[in-house]
């Protein structure tokens, strides 16, 4: 590639940006005071539990310190709830990244048949998670299931009564799932991508393979970012599909952390350690959000298209 | 709490007949929810059939009598029932009268002070309690005090088994002790058949071979020990062979293949039963009204059967002992208005009249009702409803479901070691010891 001159950063006229911003911050008032309302307050409200012994069923509070943090952080089950939370979140990026940027590659360009495919694909958005995971859950059933019907021994196995199995069908549900969300997004990526580099490339000879790997892929940094941020932040609060195909069993295979939280808080009558447990899931994801940010470079503003 | 499922045979009729029934509520009800204002007594309880008509017709009975006391219905489906409740209770805004299936649960009410305590008023109301099952009021009473109206039907555990299944394997007679049904075991696997059928993934369900294999081998105070807060009572030798005995089962394939991903809700545990791939499996009495119900012609053809469970060789536990659900309960909330209250005792003494019994029976119900086996000879089902009579009625020790009795903190930890123990991740003793750290809590 040549190398560009260094390029002049024009800062913005102040006035532009001071002026006419204050007179526009109130548009986000609207959005700001339901964000208060319904995400910070109850995130204090829940800080606030994580400091008692609150059954869930009286009207008074009782406030006990330390103890439901101590009982959890000195809990096996925490260290287990978060293997198995990373272990979704890692395996699930695995299979979700590089499939989405293919696909969304394959249905960015404008022809026709792929614009048909695209609505295909778009299809297990539509669907709630709880019908997926019912339906997942009857398909995998090891005497009534597709493995049973069609006779098909490779079908036949117990897929979500055995615990490495389960993860693995987990996993591969989620993806199925979301994988036409990350591709729709890996589409708008490509397509703002400028021809002009795809042609100068064509002109020095570069094949296909190569305007991927040289061309598309880095130009989708920030797309892959923003995908990143959203898969290991999203997959921190998979609740009702694991609830519903294997509810945390078989044993505690897939019991992640929200699974956790729900089992101690609703069913345990435990709310706070499940209150401390939703903080954990807070701080996780918040930290994990600043982290994918950092992976991917100090200054997200920073242009792609420099030299252009 | 969803064995209770008996009553959600289709989810989509229940909420038909839920709005069909609201049309008659008396003109003295405010739609409100919660008991707060009106003088009209609120009750809520669990919609779909073959419980919600029947519970529908006792409320307007009562209402038509003309008292002038008028109750009001609001009904929910089983699993946002509990959850629903526990909010309202949370919130003081529970309904007057809250159905329920006693022991933990009633007992966390009654420690938080929610629900009234009912002694005296049965103390006046002899008749009321004296025409009900004694084995009924175990679950309703707290320390020695009566805290709930026992009502509805008796539904123990049960054994049933695929007569037809019995006789392609070769076996002759439902096996009446451990060694018998361990012996058994390689006639069903080598036709290719599950022993018994699970549904795992549910927990309760493999809780019920424990509370039996428990009571066989040491009587019912090895669980009462745990219950009453005995330090290791888990420990107790009769619980570790029974745990033993279970992955002994697990380890000689007794249980249907992919049983730990079988739920009872979907009632495919049931199926695997009348559908031939499973000889017999333990369960509630309310797996008969499934079965009927989805089974086709398989309990007309006589294929169904049912026996107790069988006795442990060597065991000091009754076998005529049995475990289940002794009855459902009403307990009338703290906070509800004196006018409320005296409302839903007027609506307890006139539960399980002539009627109401009929349609429990016509359900496949026995209902808790001294001699109500009388009703039973003009009904189709009078064989399988007056083995459960029997049952019930001649148990010697008639337990409550293990998770019902816990709190639900111990309860919760009990179904997950259950589920390790039945994956074989924990041995008999881990699971011991992994109890053992919640009694009393």
């Amino acid at each position: 590639m040549t190398i560009a001159p260094p390029a002049v950063r024009s800062a913005p006229p102040a006035a532009s940006s001071g002026a006419r911003s204050g007179s526009v911050s109130w548009m986000a008032w609207p959005a700001l005071v339901a964000f208060t309302i319904f995400g910070i307050i109850p995130l204090f409200g829940v800080l606030v539990l994580s400091f008692s012994s609150w059954s869930g069923l009286t009207q008074d509070i009782p406030f006990t310190g330390l103890d439901s943090w101590k009982s959890v952080l000195s809990d096996p089950g925490l260290p287990h709830a978060l293997w198995i939370t990373f272990l979704i979140m890692a395996l699930s990026w695995l299979a979700q990244t590089p499939l989405s940027i293919l696909i969304g590659v394959f249905i960015a360009a404008h022809k026709r048949y792929r614009g048909v495919l695209a609505v295909l694909f778009f299809i297990p958005l539509l669907l709630s998670q709880a019908a997926i995971a019912i339906t997942y859950k009857m398909l995998l059933d090891p005497n009534f299931g597709l493995g049973a019907g069609l006779g098909w021994g490779f079908l036949q196995q117990d897929w979500l009564g055995e615990s490495k199995l389960a993860v693995g069908v987990v996993i591969f549900v989620v993806s199925w799932q979301w994988i036409p969300f990350h591709s729709l997004i890996y589409q708008g990526g490509v397509r703002q991508i400028p021809t002009s580099m795809y042609e100068a490339a064509e002109i020095d000879g570069a094949g296909r393979v190569r305007k991927f790997f040289s061309i598309t892929l880095p130009q989708l940094k920030y797309t892959i970012i923003t995908s990143s941020t959203l898969m290991v932040v999203g997959s921190l609060t998979f609740f009702d599909l694991i609830w519903v195909l294997t509810a945390g069993g078989p044993g505690d295979a897939t019991r992640a952390l929200a699974v956790d939280m729900y089992q101690r808080g609703f069913r345990s009558a435990l709310m706070g350690p499940a209150s401390v447990i939703a903080v954990i899931l807070v701080l996780l994801g918040l930290g994990l959000a600043l982290l994918v940010r950092r992976l991917g470079g100090r200054d997200a503003a920073e242009s792609q298209l420099e030299g252009i | 709490m969803k064995r209770r499922n008996f009553l959600s045979l289709s989810a989509g009729a229940a909420a038909a007949t839920g709005l069909a029934a609201c049309g008659n509520s008396g003109p003295a009800d405010t739609s409100g929810g919660g008991s707060g204002g009106a003088d009209a007594a609120s009750y809520w309880f669990l919609s779909g059939p073959p419980g919600e008509p029947i519970r529908q017709g006792a409320v307007d009975r009562f209402n038509k009598a003309g008292s002038g006391n008028q109750v009001k219905v609001t009904t929910f489906q089983n699993d946002t029932y509990k959850d629903k409740l526990k909010t309202a209770l949370g919130a003081g805004q529970a309904p007057t009268i809250i159905w329920g299936w006693g022991g933990g649960g009633l007992k966390s009410y009654v420690q938080n002070g929610q629900v009234d305590d009912l002694t005296d008023w049965f103390a006046q109301n002899a008749a009321v309690k004296d025409r009900l099952f004694k084995s009924s009021f175990g679950p309703a009473t707290v320390d020695g005090k009566i805290y709930a109206m026992p009502a509805e039907t008796v539904q123990p555990i049960i054994m049933l088994y695929n007569k037809e299944v019995f006789e392609k394997c070769g076996v002759q007679n439902p096996p009446q002790t451990w060694s018998e049904l361990m012996s058994i075991l390689p006639k069903f696997n080598d036709k290719g058949v599950a022993p018994f059928s699970l549904a795992g993934q549910s927990r309760w369900t493999n809780m019920m071979w424990l509370e039996f294999l428990f009571d066989r081998i040491g009587g019912p105070e090895v669980f009462n020990n745990a219950y009453d807060g005995q330090k290791d009572a888990w420990s107790n030798p009769a619980a570790i062979e029974g745990l033993t005995k279970i992955q002994e089962l697990i380890n000689a394939k007794g249980f249907v293949k992919g049983f730990s991903s079988v739920t009872a809700d979907s009632n495919a545990d049931q199926a695997l039963l009348y559908r031939g791939k499973a000889a017999m499996e333990l369960h509630g009495s309310w797996s008969y009204g499934i079965i009927k119900a989805d089974g086709g012609n398989f309990i007309k053809d006589g294929k169904l059967g049912y026996f107790n469970f069988p006795a442990v060789d060597g065991g000091k536990g009754d076998p005529s002992n049995t475990v289940g659900n002794a009855g459902q309960y009403l307990s009338i909330y703290s906070k509800a208005s004196e006018k409320q209250k005296e409302t839903a005792k007027k609506f307890f003494a006139s539960l399980l009249d002539d009627t109401e019994q009929q349609g429990w029976i016509e359900s496949g119900g026995v209902p808790i009702v001294q001699g109500s086996n009388a009703k039973l000879a003009s009904s189709p089902d009078k064989d399988f409803l007056n083995f459960i009579y029997d049952v019930s009625s001649k148990a010697g020790n008639f337990a409550q479901s293990w998770d019902q009795a816990l709190s639900p903190t111990a309860a919760e930890t009990l179904l997950d070691n259950i589920s390790k123990l039945f994956q074989l991740q924990i041995s008999p003793q881990q699971f011991a010891t992994n109890m053992n750290a919640v009694i009393g809590k």
